[in-house]
């Protein structure tokens, strides 16, 4: 049997109103297999570091609360694995970009304010059955990847308009703003358009493709933005 | 001090529900929750939701009374038969609701909502969303709950619920993010707060799955009740104990064991897979315990059959933790299983519309027992619970006469507040050796070993006796290091004693019962004793400890048969 191999965890603390600056704390363990970057931040505030802040629940990559920055990664900390991240440092860091509150913990209160103003809801007349709406598994395909979303904040972290720009409303928000202007049973697309349509709304992305390459559930938001913009400009029947 | 109407505790799709109804009536409602909405653990649920809807094929003679005897049948006759009339009468009536707001079913070619076969159920009857029913209801309810403007408080912890003379008078609860300790008065409170997985070893649920809502009930003087009824599911990842979910059964997975039998043929030969959970799961450890399983314990679960479209389609959240949990790919490689532990079917004791001995305190969802999952829940049921129940509670309390009067007794929350801080400054001056993450695992070790699922006399004792073991040295804490602002430390040592103390409640009660029901099986009484045991177990707090009584089970349309498939 292979030795464990051990691997050092240099792990991102800070806390605004006590440190003057961050700094990084260095964690080493024996690394089993099929252990995630999850298990062993857990390891630490168990038995190395009680004082340890992060958000963790699912551990299953469903639930959006362990979104870190890890090997210069954006990624969920619990579908990682630390086996196969090469060497024997890993650097885990909380989402750049957005105000830490303690440690690996960021506010998400402005991420979820923006995810609020796009009218992220169905509006829908009631089903003239009084059952459900008929909706073709082809109708239902359109949003298949856009109801994926588990609204963890990588992709806004990732994304440089947010980082310079605090009102641009952001991928995730945008993308959950196509999902149900595309949505077969929805009759608000016109509304939901007028208040994607502004500088801070789908003009903002510059099709940089972070967000694509950072989705942890391999969402194209960028696609759902220039799906948003063909809408605005062509109108929606054409651009479908 | 900030004050509700209405107070809800809990962000998962029973506490989002309830929140929903309580607004569309009209009245002041609030949400507060240890983490937020769309992080709480109804995003696991993965099969579907049951309803005799009958667009599957196969399920047009479907019907209420169906769903709601394979309801029965499947709690093993402990269920309280009115109570699941009403679950089973309202089914199809909140699943087309929530079709209406959003939620982003399957579809039939037809156009229609999606179902597939579960285990114990007659007829296909699961609705679903993929593999991704829990998550996508739940953003459907949070998307529902921000069109309504509900007031959230998110990763707001509840400590301690306020009650004095048998009336509800709020909570008192830390926000993670400032480390702030307050006082909400409402004068209904709404506990939706989940169940206890994480008392047990090889659970699939959420590492906040703590059962802090139903220790702070039974703390109260609510009765908890079915306590001894643990749910565990036949199928998780070798492992890390990730859901595996029903639906891979439902789709037509193999069991196989070592010698490459599908050897639930021996066990319930006409529903194979599909039997109900506590029989598979009792299977798969039989298997297990008499040495057919592989290397590593596990026995397999084969989809390889169903082809990698139908895998890609139906079950890509199952493939997808599969790759990432055990590198291994179900299109190719059969998957590696044990049974974990998954649901709890007893709870906070509650009517049928949540109301509990409290005047103004209710539960709903996992931390309630109404009951309608009895011994052992159907897959499928748990979600459908949430939301029917969640809306009946939500309309009760909207026509409550208490939810109208808000005239706060702040004394008695100030004091409730002071109990509360002082217990805190207790947990920040221990002078002990223990290590709360120690005892966390020994707890979990116990439970899985000497409470699971095969039980037996002489092992529940060494159980009880390990978990008073447990109480005894959790009086001799560490001390809880760091400041007040999101200290996990101190959150968790103070949950870690309720914990203890729903163990207790669970090993007692499992003691108690000679007898073998559901998900309960005894190996020295093997036989289900309706003369002696058709009843629900009731344990009430008291300073000398757990008291336990029993009350008769409502058995209207349904006599309690032999249960067999």
């Amino acid at each position: 049997m292979a030795a464990e191999r051990q691997v050092t965890l240099e792990v991102f603390r800070f806390d605004p109103e006590v440190d003057k600056g961050p700094r990084y704390d260095s964690f080493t363990m024996n690394v089993k297999k099929g252990m995630t970057v999850m298990e062993g931040l857990l390891h630490i505030l168990d038995v190395q570091d009680h004082s340890l802040a992060l958000r963790f629940a699912c551990r299953e990559g469903v639930c959006g609360s362990c979104a870190m920055f890890i090997n210069g990664s954006y990624r969920l900390a619990c579908q990682t694995q630390l086996e196969d991240l090469k060497g024997r440092r890993v650097w885990v860091g909380p989402l750049p970009h957005m105000p830490v509150i303690r440690d690996l913990v960021v506010d998400m209160a402005p991420f979820f304010e923006k995810v609020g103003m796009v009218m992220p809801w169905l509006e829908a007349l009631s089903a003239p059955s009084g059952k459900e709406h008929l909706q073709s598994p082809q109708q239902r395909s359109i949003i298949n990847e856009a109801v994926d979303c588990i609204l963890c904040g990588i992709c806004h972290s990732s994304c440089p308009m947010t980082w310079t720009k605090k009102d641009y409303l952001g991928p995730a928000a945008l993308t959950k703003a196509f999902r149900f202007v595309a949505d077969s049973r929805d009759v608000a697309g016109a509304n939901r358009l007028a208040l994607v349509n502004s500088e801070d709304g789908v003009w903002r992305c510059r099709t940089v493709f972070n967000c694509v390459e950072a989705c942890p559930k391999n969402i194209n938001p960028t696609d759902a933005i220039e799906s948003l913009r063909r809408m605005l400009v062509v109108g929606r029947r054409k651009s479908r | 001090m900030e004050s509700h109407q209405v107070l809800i505790v809990g962000g998962g799709l029973a506490g989002l529900r309830a929140a929903i109804a309580v607004a569309d009536a009209g009245r002041d409602v609030a949400v507060m929750s240890q983490v937020h909405p769309v992080r709480s653990h109804s995003v696991a649920a993965q099969g579907g939701i049951n309803a005799p809807l009958g667009n599957a094929e196969g399920g047009q003679d479907d019907s209420w009374e169906r769903h709601a005897y394979d309801t029965v049948k499947g709690s093993d006759f402990l269920a309280d038969q009115d109570v699941v009339e009403v679950m089973a009468r309202e089914a199809a009536e909140v699943i087309y609701e929530l079709e209406g707001w959003g939620a982003p079913f399957s579809r039939t070619p037809e156009g229609r909502i999606a179902q597939r076969p579960f285990g114990g159920a007659d007829f296909p009857r699961t609705c679903y969303a993929a593999d991704k029913t829990g998550r996508l209801l739940m953003h459907t309810l949070y998307e529902q709950s921000l069109r309504r403007r509900i007031g959230l408080y998110p990763e707001w912890m509840v400590l301690s619920l306020v009650v004095e003379d048998g009336l509800c008078l709020g909570a008192v609860a830390y926000h993670m993010l400032t480390g702030e300790l307050a006082c909400l008065a409402a004068a209904s409170v709404v506990f939706a707060t989940g169940g206890y997985g994480q008392i047990y070893g090889r659970s699939t649920n959420s590492q906040f799955n703590t059962g802090s809502g139903m220790a702070q009930a039974y703390y109260t003087g609510v009765p908890l009740k079915d306590m001894e009824f643990v749910q565990f599911h036949p199928t998780t990842l070798m492992g890390s104990n990730i859901l595996v979910t029903e639906a891979a059964r439902g789709e037509g997975g193999y069991l196989i064991n070592n010698k490459g039998e599908r050897f639930m043929k021996d066990y319930v030969p006409k529903l194979m897979e599909l039997g109900p959970r506590d029989i598979v799961a009792r299977a798969i450890q039989t298997e297990i315990n008499e040495g057919r399983c592989f290397d590593d314990g596990s026995v397999y679960l084969d989809l390889r059959h169903l082809g990698e479209k139908n895998i890609v389609e139906r079950l890509p959240e199952m493939r997808s933790n599969c790759l990432h949990s055990l590198g291994i790919d179900p299109v190719k490689r059969p998957i590696p299983v044990q049974p974990g532990q998954h649901y709890s079917m007893g709870g906070i004791d509650c009517n049928v519309d949540g109301e509990t001995v409290v005047k103004g305190f209710y539960a709903v969802g996992e931390c309630a027992c109404a009951s309608v999952h009895g011994a052992n829940r159907l897959g499928g049921n748990s979600l459908l619970d949430t939301v029917v129940f969640g809306r009946r509670v939500g309309r009760k309390i909207a026509q409550a006469e208490t939810a109208k009067s808000s005239s706060p007794n702040g004394k008695a929350l100030e004091r409730a507040m002071g109990r509360v801080e002082r217990r805190l400054k207790e947990l920040f001056s221990g002078s002990g050796d223990e290590e709360p993450a120690q005892l966390r695992a020994d707890l979990k070790d116990t439970m899985i070993e000497k409470c699971g699922i095969f039980r037996d006399g002489v092992v529940l004792k060494e159980a009880l006796s390990k978990v008073t073991e447990l109480q005894g040295r959790y009086k001799k804490l560490r001390a809880i290091r760091g400041g007040r602002k999101f200290n996990l430390d101190l959150t968790r040592a103070y949950e870690l004693g309720g914990m203890l103390d729903l163990a207790e409640v669970i090993v007692r009660g499992a003691l108690a019962r000679e007898e073998s029901r559901g998900a309960h099986y005894r190996m020295d009484f093997k036989a289900r004793d309706d003369v002696r045991w058709l009843k629900h177990t009731m344990v009430q707090h008291a300073l000398d400890g757990s008291h336990f009584s029993y009350k008769p089970v409502a058995v209207t349309r349904w006599k309690p048969e032999v249960r067999k498939y």
